[in-house]
């Protein structure tokens, strides 16, 4: 169990995704989570035991580490990908419990029920609109939410985004105030600011996303109030339309959502 | 064997739960393996090396460690994660065992073998008590074991050969705090899942149960 299990649930939920949500999928796992193990884990790594402090007296150097680093950067990372990964579950859900609508209409034999077997309604992608647009924008909304939650707490907690190489710390055992030296600061400084970077690009990616997907309601909405005075088969062309493009966009991706599909 | 094994009993139990079951899988994976294996566990693995106390004398820092951590927190936190995984494998053998005896007799004796039903309830009902079980004993225990849900920095400590009352200093204690606040509260919407779930069934079936009696009266 690792976040190669998250890598697999959220591959399934990249099939019913905009092209603006793979793009951000991807920015996710490579420059996030991959650097998070990779690199990051590596850098942090050692930092209680090479957090050295002026004085030899027992136990000032834990309560100096627990006083500056209340959670450390790397737990805050982690905790931040999990939560953002999370709203995207709750496609995943929406997803699996209209396929077993499907499914189960399939099984009553209703004659509404287009699927010629099982295995289309298993395959089949779902278009974004109706309750499954609200789901999936409720879950950008939530994203947003907590990705701007934890880059605040985390300027919060560390007063910005530079790990400074002393800290003059002067809580109880420690005699007087004493110079803590942290391990590796410029490298810490710079993954920081990396993960910073990254976390504001997904910020703008899924505003993006959230644009275009109201934009595409309210163009939805006005072509529904415009050709409701023409014919019906004018749209149905232009939806085919839409649909075809949406089937190229989409990329080979035949992650199945682990569970979530039956 | 690792947790991979956990992950993929889980999976298949997804297939025979209810709406809610599959939110609780999600949650179990999501919000508590997932934070177990990628942030908790490194938290309290050095836990024993950084504990430091005041005091040169040998085996001092041993025996204060074993007295004040009879169980370490994240070792609790992983037997409580198997525990209460472990009662949906009953589900699992109950329709394995129905899909064997289709199988043995060479009939179709259900109408569908993972459908919530009859004997299958009671297993899934069952089941459902016994993880809400697991769930708050593990949370009394943490809560007996440690008074509370706090880590202080520092505990005193003269068990012998401490040669008097010794000052032991806890590593990263917020840290750990907030891991464990946050094993509680998962803990505790877990058992909300599972509460709701358990009325949820236990109402459908009785509404089920008592609609086919007044239908039967009325025939």
């Amino acid at each position: 169990m690792d976040w190669g299990a998250l890598h697999t649930i959220l591959g399934g939920v990249n099939k019913h995704s905009t092209s603006i949500g793979k793009i951000w999928l991807t920015v996710l796992f490579i420059f996030r989570i991959m650097i998070l193990v990779v690199a990051a884990e590596r850098v942090w790594g050692d930092e209680q035991d090479d957090f050295v402090c002026n004085t030899l007296q027992p136990g000032c150097r834990n309560v100096c580490y627990d006083h500056f680093f209340p959670i450390s950067h790397i737990r805050l990372w982690a905790l931040q990908l999990i939560f953002v990964s999370t709203p995207a579950l709750l496609v995943a859900m929406h997803v699996a419990y209209r396929r077993h609508e499907k499914k189960r209409q399939f099984r009553k034999g209703d004659e509404k029920c287009e699927y010629k077997d099982i295995e289309e309604i298993r395959r089949q992608r779902f278009r974004i609109e109706g309750s499954l647009w609200w789901t999936y924008t409720s879950s950008i909304f939530f994203r947003l939410v907590f990705e701007a939650v934890f880059m605040y707490a985390f300027y919060f907690m560390y007063d910005g985004f530079r790990m400074p190489r002393l800290m003059k710390c002067s809580a109880w055992p420690c005699p007087n105030t004493v110079d803590c030296f942290v391990s590796r600061p410029t490298e810490k400084t710079v993954f920081t600011i990396f993960m910073i970077a990254v976390s504001s690009i997904c910020i703008m990616l899924n505003v993006a996303e959230l644009c275009y997907l109201l934009a595409k309601f309210f163009l939805r909405r006005s072509k529904r109030a415009g050709n409701s005075k023409q014919q019906p088969n004018h749209e149905n062309k232009e939806e085919t339309k839409q649909n075809e493009m949406n089937e190229l966009i989409s990329d080979s991706c035949q992650n199945t959502v682990i569970g979530f599909s039956s | 064997m690792s947790w991979g094994f956990l992950r993929d009993l889980l999976s298949g139990v997804n297939k025979y739960s209810t709406g809610v079951g599959r939110i609780w899988v999600a949650v179990v994976f999501m919000f508590r393996l997932l934070v177990y294996v990628a942030a908790a566990e490194n938290i309290w693995k050095y836990e024993h090396d950084e504990f430091e106390c005041n005091i040169k004398q040998p085996g001092c820092e041993n025996v204060c460690f074993d007295h004040f951590f009879p169980v370490s927190h994240i070792r609790l936190w992983a037997l409580q994660l198997i525990m209460v995984s472990t009662p949906s494998l009953l589900v699992v053998f109950h329709v394995a065992y129905r899909e064997n005896r289709e199988k043995h007799h060479n009939q179709k004796l259900y109408r569908n073998p993972g459908e919530i039903d009859g004997g299958l309830l009671c297993t899934y009902l069952i089941s459902l008590i016994l993880k809400t079980g697991f769930e708050i004993v593990f949370l009394v225990l943490f809560y007996k074991l440690y008074n509370g849900f706090k880590i202080p920095h520092l505990v005193k400590c003269d068990v012998r050969p401490c040669p008097s009352t010794v000052d032991c200093y806890i590593s990263k204690p917020t840290e750990k705090m907030i891991f464990l606040y946050f094993l509680v509260a998962t803990s505790c919407l877990c058992i909300i899942l599972n509460l709701s779930e358990l009325s949820y069934l236990i109402f459908k079936y009785s509404l089920k149960c008592y609609l086919k009696r007044y239908m039967k009266k009325q025939q």
